[in-house]
């Protein structure tokens, strides 16, 4: 039994004078113990949404959340508001994208963390300070000490969003959620931000749903990749399985629009033509036909399913016409063969 | 090692995203300074000549209200140069050694009757501001932190008191008291300023509870009360603390025009500024300078306020931290 179990879960957005708009629609996963799980799409696909509709993060006006979250065998949608808030930052936790407005201002940070430890784990006074301490040391802040009593604005961007996940796992949740962790950072600070948060999760067996739009991010971390595109899951697999043989257009389409350092000078990138606004309702076609080089008939007149995919092992997918792996993700492929990502096994080197 | 490939990896296919970004490593110190928001203003204010002319204006009128027993050279209640001088009953006594700026038209001392009303003023300039910005902070925080049926109640009758002109309504408020004195003008000025304060912190509260800071708090479970009072408050107050300082200046004005009209303190023996104002109205053809004094006095006073209050609001202003 999965940690967190995400069954059919769905948002919709009233608006006003017009249908709802369906911001997730159905979507399932789980989540295991000491397990990454990556949701991938750009911007509008529902993947922020996802998360804080888990949370119940999000307002409760003009919004209707259907579906079961099932954390450790309770619903999370229909417990009580009060039990949610005792749950949330012990039991779930949340790291956003950007660590400056995440973090209040006129508060030092030594007092946002002994917020979360004294309304948790019940420290108080000096024992709680040192508690802040630690946990700021364990995330790599130097100096800790005088940390503590500094503001947000005197911290660097990967100190930031180091305090933020020293504050996320203060109280060792069961799930963390990061919501972009490192979309605000630079390149070298996002390498540090998720080395540490891949040791953290795999030191406290800590389940882990990573949100993000960067695949270079899933291919060094996601333990399961779920791809998706207009509120629903058009492709899933684990990381291996979806660069070898990524088979839905829209998955092949983040793969090709990454540039690439290995290839020719003077060679175009190719872009996800369209935005998400060109969407059509998932109800009677595939939202993604209108974009798609590879629609057929079919997509503007049925509702593709979610089922196994042609190639490769516990691979699913959404799609009538899938893209031919060996044509097209010979790129992905190459790369794998030049520089292998580790099996997780090996895990238990790091440190 | 195994994490250094997974680092190169990570590294090689992220910064082949384009920008070949400027390595900022993660040990060196973001660009501080200062620590606290107190201390981040000063730095601002320290340099800022608006500051340095009104904390001057304000610290003299302090002192002058404090010392002022020990500064005024006469009591300001007794008829001094009516009896001293031969004058006609439509002549004023004229400035005199022991009095700088002569008699009033009682014959009282005019100098000293300017130095002890700077009390009255600092009294009313205070505690009207303080009573306006505890009840507006109330009535604010309610309706920003709760929201919904409490907001709507709340802004209703905010909006009625915010549709009488101020000086309206602090006259009506005033005229309500049977023995006008200092504190029904104190409180028909605080009354009008309650809602100011209320509309302004309402709207912050309001932004606060949407910023990504208040989000993450309360993805850590911290309960209501604490997001309200530790997260929302404190980073709501800027604006509130800028107004109260102009609040003082529109006070201290509002409470002069009441006394000038007649619905202040009647006690002769407690001079107030706007009272004398009203008196000198009277000669104000032979006598200009009669009403230029305490006039006079009260711009001053008031401009020093709003200059602090500028100040501060450029110092406060988040846009210019860092």
């Amino acid at each position: 039994m999965a940690l967190l179990s995400v069954q059919d879960l769905s948002v919709k957005f009233k608006r006003r004078g017009l249908a709802p708009f369906d911001a997730v629609d159905g979507v399932s996963f789980d989540v295991e113990a000491g397990k990454i799980v990556g949701l991938v799409g750009e911007s509008g696909s529902g993947k922020s949404v996802t998360s804080l509709a888990i949370m119940r993060l999000l307002p409760k006006r003009g919004n209707t959340i259907g579906g079961v979250v099932d954390f450790d065998g309770t619903d999370l949608l229909r417990i009580p508001m009060s039990q949610m808030r005792d749950k949330r930052g012990a039991d779930l936790a949340m790291i956003f994208q950007d660590p400056l407005s995440s973090l209040n201002p006129v508060v030092p940070i030594g007092l946002q963390i002994t917020e979360v430890l004294k309304r948790h784990r019940g420290m108080r006074g000096a024992a709680a300070e040192n508690e802040a301490r630690d946990l700021l040391d364990q995330v790599g802040i130097p100096d800790p000490t005088r940390r503590l009593h500094e503001y947000a604005h005197q911290l660097s961007g990967g100190m930031r969003q180091r305090a933020m996940i020293a504050m996320a796992l203060a109280c060792r949740p069961r799930l963390l959620i990061a919501d972009e962790p490192t979309t605000a950072l630079d390149v070298t600070i996002q390498a540090q931000i998720l080395s540490l948060l891949d040791t953290l999760v795999h030191e406290h067996g800590t389940a882990m749903i990573m949100i993000t739009h960067d695949l270079g991010v899933v291919a060094g971390l996601c333990d399961e990749v779920n791809v998706m595109y207009a509120g629903r899951t058009v492709e899933r697999a684990d990381r291996y399985e979806i660069y070898a043989h990524p088979q839905h257009p829209y998955t092949n389409g983040l793969l090709a629009s990454i540039p690439r350092l290995d290839s020719p000078p003077g060679e175009r990138l190719h872009p996800v033509p369209g935005s998400v606004s060109d969407n059509i309702p998932w109800a009677s076609a595939c939202a993604f036909a209108p974009r798609c080089s590879n629609a057929i008939g079919d997509c503007r007149q049925q509702s593709p399913e979610f089922k196994p995919a042609p190639v490769g092992r516990d691979h699913l997918l959404r799609c009538f016409n899938p893209v031919e792996p060996e044509a097209v993700g010979a790129a992905a492929v190459q790369q794998m063969a030049t520089s292998p990502i580790p099996p997780p096994s090996n895990k238990e080197q790091l440190s | 090692m195994v994490m250094d490939r997974k680092k190169e990896r990570i590294d090689a296919l992220a910064a082949s995203g384009g920008s070949a970004s400027t390595a900022l490593l993660d040990s060196e110190d973001a660009k501080s300074g200062g620590g606290s928001i107190i201390a981040d203003a000063w730095r601002r204010l320290r340099v800022s000549p608006v500051f340095w002319v009104g904390a001057i204006i304000v610290l003299l009128f302090l002192l002058l209200a404090i010392f002022a027993d020990l500064i005024a050279p006469h009591d300001p209640g007794q008829l001094l140069l009516r009896s001293q001088t031969r004058l006609s009953r439509n002549q004023l006594a004229p400035p005199q050694p022991g009095f700088p700026l002569g008699g009033d038209l009682l014959g009282r001392d005019e100098f000293s009757r300017l130095v002890l009303g700077s009390r009255q003023t600092l009294l009313v300039g205070v505690f009207a501001t303080a009573i306006g910005l505890a009840g507006g902070m109330i009535l604010g925080t309610l309706a920003g932190a709760f929201g919904g049926v409490v907001d709507t109640v709340v802004m209703r009758v905010v909006d009625v008191m915010l549709s009488i002109p101020g000086l309206l309504l602090a006259i009506s408020i005033a005229a309500l008291f049977t023995t006008p004195s200092q504190w029904s003008v104190i409180i028909a000025v605080a009354v009008v300023q309650i809602p100011v304060f209320a509309r302004l912190l309402r709207g912050q509260m309001l932004a606060q509870r949407g910023t990504d800071h208040v989000l993450a708090a309360r993805a850590l479970g911290v309960r209501r009360a604490p997001i309200v009072f530790r997260h929302m408050l404190p980073n709501s107050m800027s604006p509130v603390i800028v107004q109260a300082t102009v609040v003082v200046a529109v006070s201290i004005i509002d409470a002069a025009a009441l006394s000038f009209l007649g619905l202040g303190s009647q006690d002769v023996a407690t001079p107030e500024w706007g009272q004398m104002l009203g008196e000198a109205q009277q000669k104000i053809d032979s006598y200009p300078a009669l009403a230029f004094w305490p006039a006079g006095c009260i711009v001053v006073v008031a401009l020093g306020f709003t200059l602090l209050g500028e100040s501060l609001r450029e110092a406060l202003d988040p846009k210019n931290r860092r």
